[in-house]
């Protein structure tokens, strides 16, 4: 067995750990309906949570993590039945990599600078000055890849002069909401959505639209999904099914295009 | 004879299970890495901040642990008085908060829009996404490991003999300095390596705390979580050598307290 078998083992066994102690009801005798985990992005937390429940093929858990984190996972040998990241560019890499099947586009979503409600800060022209503390995402997450877009297109002076004011790298974009809702940051960019589900604490900057990216997210049924006829009605639920008022709901737009 | 024989080897079978259950992860680490791809991770620039930075919240906090926690766990040890038992539990309760509450706890406390938070902003003190912010989350999780080592130090020191000390002239103080800490040393060395192990090891509370960045809070351990999902062979090599230096603190214990190594610590 080579070094990496082990690693797989250790993190397979650390995965059954950790989903014993999720576990919250286990399934009476009678309950035969299966489990199907979905792996999904940190911004995606509000609408898979309120419209999971309602899933009619299986009980959903959920697991919510930066996309990148749950993408090295899946690489690591873990299998949730259900990966969706908030980009494409992560599920098609795994789907190069054989290892989930072909990604599908389900929604998308705006970035926006967030500020706490009462914050002076106008517009991203605003932290180009020295003074307001900035979180972003780490570079290797979706919400930190598309920050970094967002500050390319504002030229090098003063993406340089926003990224002196950045204080804190976070690993996902709960972090980065975290952060803003405890004053310890005083701007950051995030999801629209994001700014929607913080109940009026934190308020949204429109970004104009030369500097939006698109953010399109992707949700792919794993290779070898425990579940896999449950998964592809959860994927179709996430196109044209329940979810897509849940998303909507939770500030998500239709798929690009 | 066999029926004789199942005992012994039930507990032998337990141990090998907890030893290759507990050396296993480690190897792995090794085993995953070359020697060669390890001295390349170290070399980034971002990885040799995060160890630079590591060692001075460590230091630091170790270092107010020790000024701090020595008197305070001295008098636990030698004084009664009302309310000790409940102080001594109030202070030991990091010890077993999750690393995540002690954040969010922390935030509540001391950030910027916490209790103390108004205040601190006036005096001028930044702790939430400062270096600041990740020695006060090190010396909070950890100090607990060490008053309790201290207190159980000092506590096992002869009274009679202190005593002997204050009578024949000495002052509280000269018998505190001269008497106690040297004859309660090695406990107190070993609680200082419980707590440096489990402050180099903090994750959760800086994270939420401090927040993490290349060089102001991005610790080892922060530095190897942003690592684990784009480049495993760097979260490898610095958790090589958070292992390494891990092993270097027990050593040091052992080799310190002499042959009977840890035995006495665990009392």
């Amino acid at each position: 067995m080579t070094g990496r078998g082990w690693v797989l083992a250790a993190g397979v066994v650390a995965a059954s750990l950790a989903g014993c102690g999720g576990g919250q009801d286990g399934g009476s005798a009678g309950d035969e309906r299966p489990r199907l985990v979905v792996s999904a992005a940190a911004s995606l937390n509000d609408a898979l949570t309120s419209c999971s429940p309602g899933f009619d093929a299986a009980d959903v858990r959920l697991s919510f993590a930066g996309s990148d984190e749950l993408a090295a996972q899946i690489r690591q040998g873990v299998e949730p039945d259900v990966y969706a990241a908030a980009n494409t560019k992560l599920p098609e890499a795994l789907n190069e990599e054989g290892l989930v099947g072909r990604p599908r586009v389900f929604a998308s979503n705006e970035l926006v600078l967030a500020v706490p409600a009462d914050s002076p800060i106008r517009s991203v022209d605003d932290l180009t000055r020295p003074g307001p503390k900035v979180a972003i995402g780490s570079a290797s997450v979706p919400i930190g890849s598309y920050t970094r877009e967002v500050l390319s297109r504002l030229g090098d002076r003063q993406a340089e002069a926003v990224l002196a004011n950045v204080r804190s790298e976070e690993p996902d974009v709960t972090g980065v909401i975290g952060k803003l809702t405890q004053d310890a940051a005083d701007a950051g960019f995030v999801y629209a959505s994001d700014v929607d589900a913080t109940g009026g604490r934190l308020r949204a900057v429109e970004l104009p639209r030369r500097l939006q990216p698109t953010v399109a997210y992707g949700v792919a049924v794993v290779d070898g999904a425990p579940q896999p006829e449950a998964a592809r009605a959860y994927v179709e639920d996430l196109i044209s099914g329940r979810c897509t008022q849940a998303l909507e709901q939770a500030g998500f737009g239709p798929p690009p295009g | 004879m066999i029926r004789r024989a199942w005992f012994p080897g039930l507990i032998t079978v337990a141990l090998a299970a907890a030893l290759i259950f507990l050396t296993l992860p480690i190897a792995a680490v090794f085993l995953e890495t070359s020697p060669g791809a390890l001295v390349d991770s170290l070399g980034s620039q971002g990885a040799q901040e995060a160890l630079w930075l590591s060692l001075k919240t460590t230091t630091l906090a170790l270092t107010i642990i020790v000024l701090v926690g020595t008197p305070a766990a001295y008098l636990l040890a030698t004084r009664r008085f009302r309310g000790r038992a409940a102080i001594v539990t109030l202070i030991e309760l990091p010890l077993v908060l999750p690393p995540a509450v002690a954040g969010i706890a922390l935030l509540a406390a001391v950030g910027p829009a916490g209790l103390l938070g108004r205040g601190l902003a006036g005096a001028g003190v930044e702790l939430a996404l400062a270096t600041a912010g990740v020695v006060v989350a090190l010396t909070f999780v950890a100090s607990p490991f060490y008053l309790r080592q201290a207190q159980a130090a000092f506590g096992a020191l002869d009274r009679a003999w202190l005593d002997a000390s204050r009578t024949s002239g000495a002052s509280e103080a000269r018998t505190f300095l001269r008497i106690a800490v040297p004859a309660a040393a090695p406990g107190l060395l070993a609680g200082g390596a419980l707590a440096l192990g489990r402050a180099l090891g903090e994750f959760g509370a800086t994270l939420i705390f401090a927040g993490s960045f290349q060089g102001i809070t991005q610790t080892v351990p922060l530095a190897i979580y942003d690592r684990f999902a784009t480049d495993f062979d760097g979260a490898l090599a610095l958790s090589a050598v958070l292992v390494v230096v891990s092993a270097a603190i027990l050593l040091a214990v052992k080799l310190a307290r002499g042959p009977d190594g840890l035995g006495i610590a665990a009392r």
